[in-house]
């Protein structure tokens, strides 16, 4: 089975996020980037369906030549082969925008199934992968926890509201997108490190250069507090002491 | 084009609750556009859901119905709602922003050329549209400049569902022609991993620890604050996909929602998927490193600072203060 795995570069969880001068998006000057969460997740998911099945994994990674890093990375952990589709507009492109030229560079490579993480950790609109599957007329399910190799394709399991689960069988070839927490993720060993440099990373150019945008992101800036907080300072015991009368005078539990 | 259309989430004959969030929103964006307001509900057999009222005006309800909408599948969905917004043709098609909604609007949009503003928590003036980036850690306007209809999806609890001047909406059917060779995918039934044992949302205090207690090990020292405050220890998602602490402990939208007197958040960071589950709490206090951590923003208590120096004294303190 041949598995692509389309995965995003993103700044870091704990990265200090300034807005740019142009106040149209982040700084991007001193950030450092990593691979999306729910990514890792999904490469996790089609090296072990790999290792169970057979085949092949392809890490597809669209943006600026940083991205590279994030695809070795991959391959580090076990993809056979990135493809890197060089795009420094992706911030002009809505979510069928970028879709769209993702979609072009993996129909050559007709894979049997494409995983994706749920959604991103920066803009979390949480689509890509849909729009993905729309665009290739390939069937998709979302938020899944747990997929298996079946007769006639998949049974997935997908995460559903306050706990509850569905399963759903679907034809291959298929779009899935991946919830986190479904399989504990591996580290890259050093012989995985030294395997990576022999891998290949094709590069394409992406297929269009950004166009109109269906929707446009006009301003990013810190939100309104929602309420009033009261920030409490000093040594640890003095805040522990300062804590202990709200909750005692004013939240009342105890 | 013109008009809002509202599409309604039920399951089995059920409502979803926050179908009428979206209906209150799109309600609100209507009187804003001074433009009608419909809404939709896909399935099959839905007269079971019975006459239902709105607390706004709603100009046609339209009863999605088909056999095989019986159960919930993208493709069918996306099928259908198709041929209704082709018909009625509105500006703004809003949805409650569920797992079944990201599972098929985002293909429902790509239909028409269209990208959904997914996950959006107010609307303004333009229309504006306010959706949270990085974990929440900033807002962001959009705006749609494309040509056709423009598809929203609300986050849960933004928009309030009133309860007053209900007024009872009869509902039209739409009878979309759907064939079973255009469903490909076969859903199961819905099923529980286990019986729930820990029920957080009757709990009156809470201590929920997050990502930035680092190791399973340190786990210990919020306990130790729980037992002393005699509270539930709850979790953000991380702590339980690492299976530091069990998934039932999870507070947030894929796990439980909490209501509390008080959540005491330790090294959480407040991503949006976390605080669906916990803003209903009455008071919130947040212990974390980073002073622009998005928990900060529904926090009536704050302390910007070192967990494994505050969580111990405050855990003495509590003790003191009991003995």
């Amino acid at each position: 089975m041949k598995i692509l795995v389309a995965i995003k570069q993103v700044p870091e969880r704990d990265a200090q996020i300034h807005v740019a001068a142009d106040g149209k998006w982040i700084d991007e000057s001193d950030l450092n980037y990593t691979i999306n969460e729910p990514d890792a997740y999904a490469l996790e998911e089609a090296l072990q369906l790999k290792e169970k099945n057979g085949g092949e994994v392809v890490v597809v990674c669209a943006g600026p030549e940083r991205v590279t890093s994030t695809l070795r990375e991959a391959l580090a952990k076990g993809a056979d082969r990135a493809i890197h589709i060089e795009a420094d507009d992706l911030g002009q492109r809505d979510t069928l925008g970028v879709a769209q030229i993702l979609a072009d560079a993996v129909k050559t490579e007709s894979p049997d199934l494409i995983l994706t993480g749920l959604q991103s950790d920066d803009l979390g609109l949480g689509q890509t992968g849909v729009v993905l599957a729309e665009l290739l007329g390939m069937p998709h399910a979302t938020i899944i926890m747990q997929v298996e190799v079946v007769d006639g394709g998949l049974k997935v399991k997908r995460e559903l509201e306050d706990g509850w689960f569905q399963h759903v069988q679907m034809p291959l070839p298929a779009l899935l997108t991946i919830q986190s927490g479904g399989n504990k993720l591996r580290y890259a060993t050093l012989m995985g490190i030294k395997k990576a440099k022999t891998k290949e990373t094709k590069t394409v150019t992406s297929s269009t250069t950004a166009g109109a945008q269906a929707v446009t992101l006009e301003r990013v800036y810190l939100p309104e507090k929602q309420k009033k907080t009261e920030m409490l300072t000093g040594t640890p015991a003095e805040i522990a002491a300062k804590l202990v009368e709200k909750l005692k005078f004013e939240v009342r539990v105890i | 084009m013109s008009g809002v259309l509202v599409v309604m989430e039920q399951r089995a004959g059920t409502w979803n609750k926050m179908s009428f969030e979206a209906l209150a929103a799109g309600q609100q964006l209507a009187a804003k556009l001074g433009v009608g307001v419909s809404a939709a509900v896909v399935g099959d057999g839905l007269q079971t859901l019975g006459a239902w009222s709105s607390s706004g005006k709603v100009d046609a309800a339209f009863a999605v119905e088909h056999a095989l909408l019986k159960e919930y599948t993208a493709d069918g969905y996306v099928a259908a709602l198709e041929q209704l917004i082709k018909r009625l043709a509105p500006a703004y098609v809003l949805f409650p922003h569920t797992y079944q909604v990201r599972d098929f609007a985002p293909a429902l949009a790509t239909r028409f050329k269209q990208v959904l503003i997914s996950d959006v928590i107010a609307i303004h003036d333009g229309p504006v549209f306010v959706r949270q980036l990085l974990q929440g850690k900033l807002n962001a306007d959009y705006r749609q400049t494309g040509d056709g209809p423009c598809f929203i999806s609300v986050q849960a609890g933004t928009f309030r569902a009133e309860e007053q001047q209900n007024t009872a909406v009869a509902m039209e059917v739409f009878t979309p022609a759907l064939e079973s060779t255009q469903i490909r995918n076969k859903p199961g039934e819905l099923f529980r991993e286990s019986a729930q044992t820990v029920d957080l949302s009757v709990a009156p205090v809470i201590v929920s620890v997050g990502r930035g207690i680092g190791e399973q090990e340190n786990i210990g020292i919020v306990e130790e604050l729980a037992a002393a405050l005699g509270a539930e220890l709850a979790a953000s998602r991380p702590i339980c996909d690492n299976g530091w602490l069990p998934m039932e402990r999870q507070v947030g939208s894929s796990g439980q929602t909490v209501s509390p007197k008080l959540y005491l958040a330790v090294g959480i960071s407040g991503a949006i998927q976390h605080l669906v589950g916990m803003k209903g709490s009455k008071a919130v206090i947040a212990i974390n490193k980073d002073e622009n951590a998005p928990i900060f923003e529904v926090a009536d208590y704050g302390v910007v600072g070192d967990l494994f120096e505050v969580v111990p004294a405050l855990t003495r303190a509590v003790l003191a203060a009991k003995s």
